[in-house]
């Protein structure tokens, strides 16, 4: 059966870390940088489970500061 | 299958528009204007209009758009933005004008000029941010205040009795001859981004085809204006606003 996988890319200095981008995703790829800041003082997001992403750019479509990258793959489930 | 090979095999799904520029906005985190500037680049990408457009940028949180969405803007004082586009989109009639206005700017001071700019049908896109506050000077009532919102210059709740009713423009604007296109919407989840998109796209369709003034109003947060996180805002808006301000097309002349 073909899976459909994704990935995301930030751009993390670009983030303001307002957590919209976490709250849209629909499989829990993302969270806020708890300890870390960026440049600019913001805890910005990061994919803390890639594994599960499935590249459906809810992320993307949501984000204020278009930091993100959206990439998508239909591969065989192994 | 690991990350890096997805990037390196995988097809883009979403990158961020050519047409942003590489600054960094000064809009506060999880503000909507963030949101509909990236719109307002895919769309004139998307559909080529690039070296056609010029935006008219208001008096507002949104006045330093024209650093962040790279095509021809015009500043306009405040509330003119309908008027300067009149002057733009009649002598250089190729171009497709459209303005970018919050509801303190089209609302309050500029009520006569979009009026009257949608009164006589030109064919001009206006998008309506509206947040229901002023954003820029520090979250004081607006004249779409909701009735009981506390505001910076109302801390008991806007009252009728003392500040008047909240208005509609757009239920207003939809009643002038001269609009060929009224919507209202917003852009909280992904799937209510998708519909203004394509709203967006209509607006900017219509202003290419000469068909009339198109308004699109984007009921939007203002998160440091209402005090709450950008998270907790979209579920005010979604709660509060959208009873007053409800979202779906108001008239749309094909």
């Amino acid at each position: 059966m073909a899976k459909i996988k994704g990935a995301v890319v930030i751009d993390i200095n670009r983030c303001k870390g307002c957590d919209l981008c976490v709250v849209a995703c629909p499989v829990d790829v993302l969270e806020l940088q708890p300890k870390e800041v960026n440049d600019r003082g913001y805890h910005y997001a990061y994919d803390k489970n890639p594994e599960a992403c499935i590249g459906c750019a809810s992320c993307a479509t949501v984000c204020p500061d278009g930091c993100f990258t959206v990439y998508r793959i239909v591969c065989d489930k192994q | 299958m690991k990350k890096e090979d997805i990037i390196k095999a995988g097809t883009v799904v979403y990158e961020r528009p050519r047409l942003l520029t590489d600054n960094i906005t000064h809009y506060c985190p999880g503000c909507s204007h963030g949101v509909v500037h990236r719109l307002i680049a895919e769309i004139l990408d998307e559909m080529d209009l690039a070296d056609r457009a010029v935006g008219v940028a208001p008096v507002g949180c949104a006045v330093f758009a024209y650093n962040y969405i790279d095509v021809d803007w015009v500043e306009a004082a405040h509330g003119r933005a309908p008027a300067v586009a009149t002057a733009i989109s009649r002598l250089n009639p190729d171009n497709v004008v459209f303005t970018y206005q919050g509801d303190g700017d089209l609302a309050a001071i500029g009520t006569a000029e979009t009026i009257h700019a949608a009164n006589r049908g030109e064919n001009i896109v206006i998008v309506f941010i509206n947040n229901a506050i002023y954003g820029m000077t520090g979250g004081q009532m607006a004249p779409t205040t909701l009735l009981g919102q506390k505001t910076a210059t109302t801390p008991y709740g806007r009252t009728a009795a003392l500040n008047g009713y909240p208005i509609k423009m757009s239920d207003i604007l939809a009643t002038l001859d001269g609009t060929c296109y009224v919507t209202r919407q917003a852009v909280h989840t992904p799937a209510a981004v998708r519909k203004a998109k394509s709203a967006l796209k209509k607006a900017f369709a219509n202003a290419a085809a000469k068909k009339g003034t198109s308004v699109v109003e984007i009921v939007s947060t203002c998160n440091s204006g209402w005090k709450l996180t950008p998270d907790q805002s979209n579920k005010w808006m979604a709660e509060h606003m959208f009873e007053k301000y409800p979202l779906g097309d108001l008239k749309n002349i094909d």
